[in-house]
């Protein structure tokens, strides 16, 4: 299966100085992660959780704090711009605002074209006709690559940046809540065409997202995030029927459900308090605040990712006291 | 598989306007800006036009026209059917002296605005994208250039190399391009923070080719408003210059120095002043009025001298 | 607060010093001939050979400049030799008359300015509001100079054909000889120094007040039921004119240019009038030194405004 990994993350930590000098916002805090070629990874949490920090890592459109990205076997944690470049062609990202993700003074073409620009791969009329290719795969007019984004809606302006992703046919995309900004029933158009063109490419994900409903539907795997830590992490079916820790079985039990009656009997597990700061998170446990089945321990002891009772290796929590069953969760 | 644009139907026949266009067709609509920008037209083609209006009216700059030109007295003559606007202490024809007048401010005026912001908009660039150490020490010079006595030491320059036209250009340029650089600075540093250059980095861009490709389309727009609105500085400038004697050298006429003229003569010769002084007033107003209704044009939303609501 | 003025205080000696080394470059290192453009274009060539000797012109460049440099530490800047006269004595003699010029006008351009722009933004669009646009765009487009002859040309000339001699054309009265003169002689150049830059601060004032007064405390204040003249002016003016403050600090500079042309409209014997006369006689040492003092005068003032700006806004300390 090793040959297999294609993105491994170790230890990823990134923290922001406030000030000067003085406490630091720690929106990653030690992630480790594994992503396959040709799966979907999804990436769940609550906004704050640093999500975005850490696609942004990955990706090394920053530097990290501590830790390290090996990405298709090779580190690519310190490398300078200079000699990332080649590895951003097998290395992209799609954004979430579709509004801000392009140059509104570009018109379209130039903007997709911009693969072939920087990496020298096509030119004139090659590079045009490339262009209008890939516009047609995402479901574009390949007559509109005049135009400037402000003419295209917010879902056509994704597919934009979908084409800018896929032109020099990456192995791994990092999805940075790509289809958030969308309205529901465009979402769903744009799902379907990264679902498509996975097969098509052999495309490996990073889809990040809080809609617990859309990460379901793409994610082979599924990786839940608070507070900078990643705390559950299962074979995506496996997550949603059997989740381990409390605040995967929250999340879960918050998420809504169409038929009314169903949702009626669902048994609803209330957190109290707020998400804490992350510039000071809790000792112990990050969650322990919040967790109804925190005990002594979870103050002081920070529990490890790791396969708990009788899971498979595939299934890692980070929880002293792992979760069987929803009713442990809810008062009586 | 294309999807219909969710673009409202309305806007359909705009479709493939570029904001460019877009802009110019606000700007035609706005009747201060158009009588603004045809007074800067004609402007230049009287300087362009300069010598073919003396060889029309049969007079030109330097000539001394005693006879015609000076009282008995020996005093200047006022405007009448020969001299359009009067002629001045030696004689000499304003009004012809005004046209030519008109070639010095608006060379002077342009080029020198031209320098300013092609150095400021490469400083300013500078500073804004790469930050850090680079962007402390060039804006905190900028700073130093504009809180600066611009005058004083255009007089210390001048004082060295002697006054002339090459001079007061670079003079210009020099003081003018520190308030633009601090301008573009700003935007450099919003446009910076925008997700489509952080879009271009992901793609493995240079530094470079975001500069360029990404950064500097965005700043079309507020450099060319702000090149219009300094062009009247500029102007201004030099005719205080050529006031003090710090510009062109006469004979070359230039609106400051005939102005600094007027003010040995103009108890007896009230046209003296009116005349370049109504010249420069007029072209100052032009490109002012002209430059609004270009920040409006390409900036709606940006408050305007003469709201009309 | 004290780091915050030391930083500023040190950042204003780098400055000093650099334009000191800018001005040395300038005038003694760069002109073909120092001695010979300081000697004045009169002099013999056994004055210049004087010249050359006494400032040390044989030496090594670094050494001049060291030399230089001590001289100013002591406040000896030069000697004139166009006006046989130390420079400092000729500078300190005209500097009450720029002095008067310069803070009266300041004086004059904020209180129109501010005024304007309080009239215009509490009654806008109306007479008044359009009446002071129109000032402002005039005041944005004449140069200083221009002012200056239209208010030689109307409210002296004129008058003083009409018989009324209320204004003077030029000239300067120490105020310590008589007051009211000092003033009469110096409204005009008052009113020039101010018209061109009340403009722009009428405009700042405006566009700021309106920006306050649309804010969320000052709706409640109104709606507290006080008046209209409270919420303005002890509400909402105080944040309303940090803007105003700010660009002062920038104008320090601009001031001292409109001096200059004032001066040299109504024949003020302060610093600029001297500063233009030296160009035409190239005489060097007393434009280094104006420039010397008047960039000492600029720092002191944008440290000053510097500071109580950070007096106003706690944020700025941090910097």
């Amino acid at each position: 299966m090793t040959e297999d990994v294609l993105l491994q993350a170790g230890d990823v930590a990134k923290y922001f100085p406030l000030r000067q000098r003085g406490p630091q916002v720690r929106a990653v805090d030690g992630v480790s992660l594994t992503v396959h070629r040709g799966e979907t990874l999804g990436l769940v949490g609550e906004t704050g959780c640093g999500k975005s920090t850490l696609a942004r890592c990955l990706t090394r459109l920053t530097d990290l704090s501590r830790g390290t990205i090996v990405f298709a076997g090779r580190d690519i944690t310190r490398l300078s711009r200079h000699q990332l470049a080649p590895v951003r062609r097998d290395l992209q990202m799609i954004f979430q605002d579709p509004y801000g993700s392009l140059n509104p003074r570009r018109r379209v073409g130039s903007i997709i074209g911009d693969p072939f620009a920087i990496h020298g791969v096509a030119e004139g009329r090659d590079r045009q006709r490339r262009v209008q290719e890939l516009m047609d795969r995402v479901g574009l007019n390949p007559e509109h690559f005049n135009r400037y984004p402000a003419e295209f809606s917010g879902g056509q302006r994704q597919r934009i940046g979908v084409a800018r992703a896929i032109a020099l046919r990456p192995k791994l995309i990092v999805c940075d809540e790509p289809v958030s900004a969308l309205d529901v029933s465009i979402q769903a158009q744009v799902i379907n065409l990264l679902d498509d063109l996975q097969d098509e490419l052999g495309l490996a994900y990073v889809f990040i997202s809080h809609d617990l409903s859309v990460v379901r539907h793409v994610s082979d795997r599924v990786a839940v995030m608070y507070l900078g830590q990643i705390v559950e992490t299962a074979p995506a079916r496996q997550l949603y029927e059997q989740p381990r820790h409390p605040y995967t079985a929250a999340l879960l039990s918050a998420a809504p459900v169409a038929d009314p009656d169903l949702a009626d009997r669902r048994r609803r597990v209330l957190l109290t308090g707020d998400v804490p700061s992350p510039v000071a998170p809790p000792t112990g446990c990050r969650f322990h605040p919040r967790c109804p089945k925190a005990q002594a321990r979870c103050t002081v002891e920070a529990p490890a990712l790791t396969a708990r009772e009788s899971d498979a290796g595939t299934h890692l929590t980070a929880c002293h006291f792992p979760v069987h069953s929803v009713d442990e969760l809810v008062p009586r | 598989m294309s999807t219909t644009p969710l673009v409202a139907r309305g806007e359909r026949g705009i479709a493939g306007r570029s904001p460019f266009r877009l802009a110019m067709a606000r700007l035609r609509r706005d009747r201060v800006a158009m009588v603004s920008a045809g007074t800067v037209l004609v402007l230049v083609l009287v300087a362009l036009a300069a010598p073919l209006i003396a060889h029309l009216v049969g007079h030109d700059p330097s000539t001394q026209y005693r006879e015609t030109g000076l009282t008995p007295a020996g005093l200047p003559v006022g405007p009448n059917r020969h001299f359009l606007f009067g002629t001045d202490n030696l004689g000499r024809d304003v009004f012809i002296r005004v046209v030519y007048g008109t070639r010095i401010s608006l060379l002077v005026g342009v080029v020198s605005t031209l320098l300013a912001v092609a150095l400021g908009v490469v400083v300013g660039v500078t500073a804004g994208y790469f930050q850090g150490a680079t962007d402390t020490v060039l804006a905190r010079f900028m700073d130093v250039v504009l809180s600066f006595p611009f005058l004083l030491f255009a007089i210390a320059l001048v004082s060295v190399a002697g006054p002339s036209i090459v001079v007061s250009v670079c003079v210009i340029a020099f003081f003018s391009w520190a308030a633009v650089g601090r301008i573009v600075r700003g935007q450099t540093l919003s446009i910076r923070e925008r997700e489509y250059i952080a879009a271009a980095r992901s793609l493995g861009a240079g530094d470079i080719r975001i500069m360029f490709v990404d950064v500097l389309p965005n700043l079309v727009a507020p450099v060319i408003v702000y090149t219009t609105l300094l062009i009247p500085t500029a102007i201004v400038f030099e005719a205080t210059l050529s006031f003090l004697g710090m510009g062109v050298v006469p004979p070359t006429p230039t609106w400051g120095n005939m102005l600094s003229d007027s003010l040995q003569y103009y108890q007896v010769a009230w046209w003296f002043i009116l005349f370049p002084g109504l010249a420069l007033l007029i072209t100052t107003l032009a490109f002012n009025l002209l430059g609004d209704g270009v920040r409006d044009a390409l900036d709606p939303a940006t408050e305007r001298l003469f709201a009309e609501e | 607060m004290l780091r915050f003025l030391l930083r500023r205080l040190l950042f204003g000696l780098l400055v000093l010093w650099l334009i000191s080394i800018a001005v040395f470059v300038l005038f003694f290192v760069a002109p073909h001939d120092p001695a010979r453009t300081i000697a004045g274009r009169q002099a013999t060539a056994q004055t210049v050979a004087l010249v050359r000797h006494r400032l040390g012109l044989d030496q090594p460049v670094l050494t001049q400049y060291g030399h230089f440099l001590t001289r100013l530490a002591h406040g000896d800047l030069g000697y004139s030799y166009y006006n046989s006269e130390p420079v400092r004595s000729l500078i300190f003699a005209r500097l009450p008359v720029t002095l008067s010029l310069t803070l009266g006008g300041a004086v004059l351009w904020l209180l129109l300015g501010v005024s304007i722009g309080i009239a215009s933004a509490r009654h806008p669009r109306s007479l008044i509001d359009r009446a002071s646009t129109v000032f402002v765009l005039g005041g944005l487009s004449m140069p200083t100079f221009l002012v200056g002859l239209l208010l030689l040309y109307t409210l002296f000339f004129r008058l003083h054909i009409a018989g009324i001699d209320a204004f003077p054309g030029g000239g300067y009265v120490p105020f310590t000889q008589s007051p009211a003169q000092w003033a009469q002689h110096l409204v005009l150049p008052w009113l020039t120094l101010a018209l061109v830059s009340a403009a722009t601060y009428s405009r700042l004032t405006r566009g700021s007040l309106l920006e306050v007064l649309g804010e969320d405390y000052v709706r409640t204040a109104r709606s507290k039921g006080i008046s209209e003249r409270r919420v303005v002016y002890r509400h909402a003016l105080r944040s309303a004119l940090t803007p105003v403050v700010t660009q002062l600090g920038i104008d320090v500079g601009a001031l001292l240019g409109g001096a200059i042309i004032t001066e040299n409209v109504f024949g003020l014997p302060g610093l600029g009038q001297l500063a233009v006369q030296s160009v035409t006689t190239q005489d060097l040492p007393v434009i280094v030194g104006i420039v010397l003092v008047a960039s000492f005068f600029v720092v002191a003032a944008n440290i000053a405004v510097d500071l109580m700006y950070a007096v106003l806004d706690p944020r700025v300390r941090r910097r």
